[in-house]
């Protein structure tokens, strides 16, 4: 057994840090997207628009049944060949659709069930306004589901964080792509991977501390 | 002038409500009693389409809708019509006691932010919760939820006023309250029906008493002939028991 190298890895912190603006970008996007595709998805499995359900139940299950690998590949290396307008599509713009799309079945899910959660009763009273089944649902049923998922939601964004990561196999230069190259420049593979490990440690733990003040912000209508 | 013939509402193929006739003039205050089961709920809900009755024609105001044949906008058109106060009171969890005022008027009615912000405290006072404007509904008691859920329902001035029984949930030391706040709306005119079980409140308040049973009206009058001089059987044993 040899001794770290600790100097080789501080030296190499700063050098990983400045992908973390990248890797960000890609999770906040791919979530962002995902949130609003995954609440159009969750209101239809919800409400059932006949002839569009199916299409839903398929499109859930498929993201969620195959690994996210395969859909990327599929994304980036697959779809070019067979639809002529993506041969432009770049590592990063694949990474973010393959991302939005994976989660967002996920995270469908979970908001669905946090819909069915919210009690008959704020529906009704919403109905009996005559509120629209859209102002019901933008303004009453999925502001009360959000809290319900929240938790659900951040173990989602947090895993999608994580699951940028497999954007280096597209060729982008993210935090794990970065490591990657400075790890096969110095052969010192163990130092590397573990200042990596570390410094996406701290991103999530970091995140997990935001999630505590974001329930209780969003518990604040709920206390007594 | 509200105007309801034939209403029928079938669950699982059972008449719960087996062809409804009731006129209610303006500015009547109407209370409905009846043992439970009887279909006194269903009633208030098919009269808002909370429950989609199967047949029968539904006049309220301007707005006429055929129960058969309602469209998605006779439904709206009948629901901006009427206000419902629920049993369990039913306020927005996500909003403050002022926005759950200001929630009908501004998304529903249109009406810009600001004016629908001074009805709402408007209604706050008059429902004696102004202190309360910015509480959650965790926040306030069973009473004040109920208060907050009639000034939800007074704010947007609707043709018909629907209660179902508003007092029923409630733990005894609120109901008192309600009933006052209730009293008061009555005082201002305001088209009322009222499913209830406190006779007293509504031999005080009802310009007329109607007797459900089995899902059909079975006596009908002023309080006095109604709750003093039942002609029915059943409305009598009805009254025996609640008494
Ligand atoms: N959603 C429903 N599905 C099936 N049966 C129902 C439903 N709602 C009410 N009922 C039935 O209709 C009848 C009348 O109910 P309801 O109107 O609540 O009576 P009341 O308010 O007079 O106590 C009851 O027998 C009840 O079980
Ligand atoms: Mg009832």
């Amino acid at each position: 057994m040899r001794a770290l190298d600790l100097d080789y890895m501080l030296g190499l912190v700063p050098v990983i840090l400045g992908y973390v603006p990248l890797t960000l970008f890609m999770a906040v996007v791919a979530m962002a997207c995902a949130l609003v595709l995954a609440s159009l998805l969750a209101v239809e499995r919800v409400v059932r628009v006949p002839g569009l359900d199916w299409l839903v139940v398929l499109f859930i299950s498929f993201f969620r049944g195959t690994p996210l690998l395969v859909q990327l590949f599929l994304f980036y290396y697959g779809l070019p060949q067979v639809i002529g307008f993506l041969t432009q599509i770049n590592g990063v713009t694949a990474a973010i659709m393959g991302l939005t799309l994976h989660f967002s079945a996920y995270m469908a899910e979970a908001i669905r069930a946090a819909i069915t959660g919210v009690d008959r009763s704020q529906w009704e009273a919403a109905q009996s306004i005559g509120m629209t089944q859209g102002q019901m649902m933008r303004r009453i049923v999925l502001p009360q589901a959000a809290r319900i998922a929240a938790p659900t939601l951040v173990n989602y964004f947090i895993d999608m964080i994580k699951g940028t990561s497999l954007a280096f196999t597209l060729g982008v230069t993210e935090m794990m792509g970065a490591t990657q190259k400075e790890a096969s420049g110095s052969f010192l593979y163990f130092e590397a991977f573990l200042v990596v490990a570390i410094l996406y440690w701290i991103i999530v733990e970091t995140l997990n501390q935001g999630q505590k003040q974001l329930e209780t912000h969003l518990n604040k209508a709920y206390a007594r | 002038m509200i105007r309801v013939r034939g209403l029928t509402k079938r669950f699982d193929g059972t008449a719960v409500l087996d062809g409804i006739d009731l006129d209610i003039a303006d500015g009547e205050r109407v209370v409905v009693i009846g043992p439970s089961g009887t279909g006194k709920s269903t009633l208030l809900r098919c009269l808002n389409f909370l429950d989609r009755p199967n047949a029968g024609t539904i006049e309220i105001g301007d707005v006429s809708v055929d129960a058969a044949k309602a469209t998605k906008r006779d439904i709206l058109a009948l629901r901006r019509a009427t206000s419902f106060v629920f049993q369990n009171y039913a306020l927005f969890a996500n909003k403050t006691a002022k926005e759950n005022i200001m929630e009908a008027l501004v998304t529903v009615h249109d009406r810009p932010r600001d004016e629908a912000e001074r009805r709402a405290l408007e209604v706050l006072g008059e429902t004696g919760l102004a202190e309360k404007a910015d509480s959650y509904p965790a926040a306030l008691s069973g009473g004040q939820q109920q208060r907050v859920g009639i000034g939800r329902a007074m704010a947007i001035g609707a043709d018909l006023m629907l209660f179902d029984e508003p007092t029923s949930a409630l733990d005894p030391e609120w109901v008192g309250e309600v009933l006052d706040l209730m009293r008061r709306v009555a005082e201002q005119r305001q088209t009322m029906l009222i499913v209830t079980h406190e006779m007293q409140f509504a031999r005080e308040i009802a310009d007329r008493v109607v007797f459900m049973e089995g899902g059909r009206i079975v006596e009908e009058g002023p309080p006095q002939e109604v709750l003093e001089a039942p002609r029915d059987e059943r409305l009598r044993r009805f009254l025996r028991r609640v008494s």
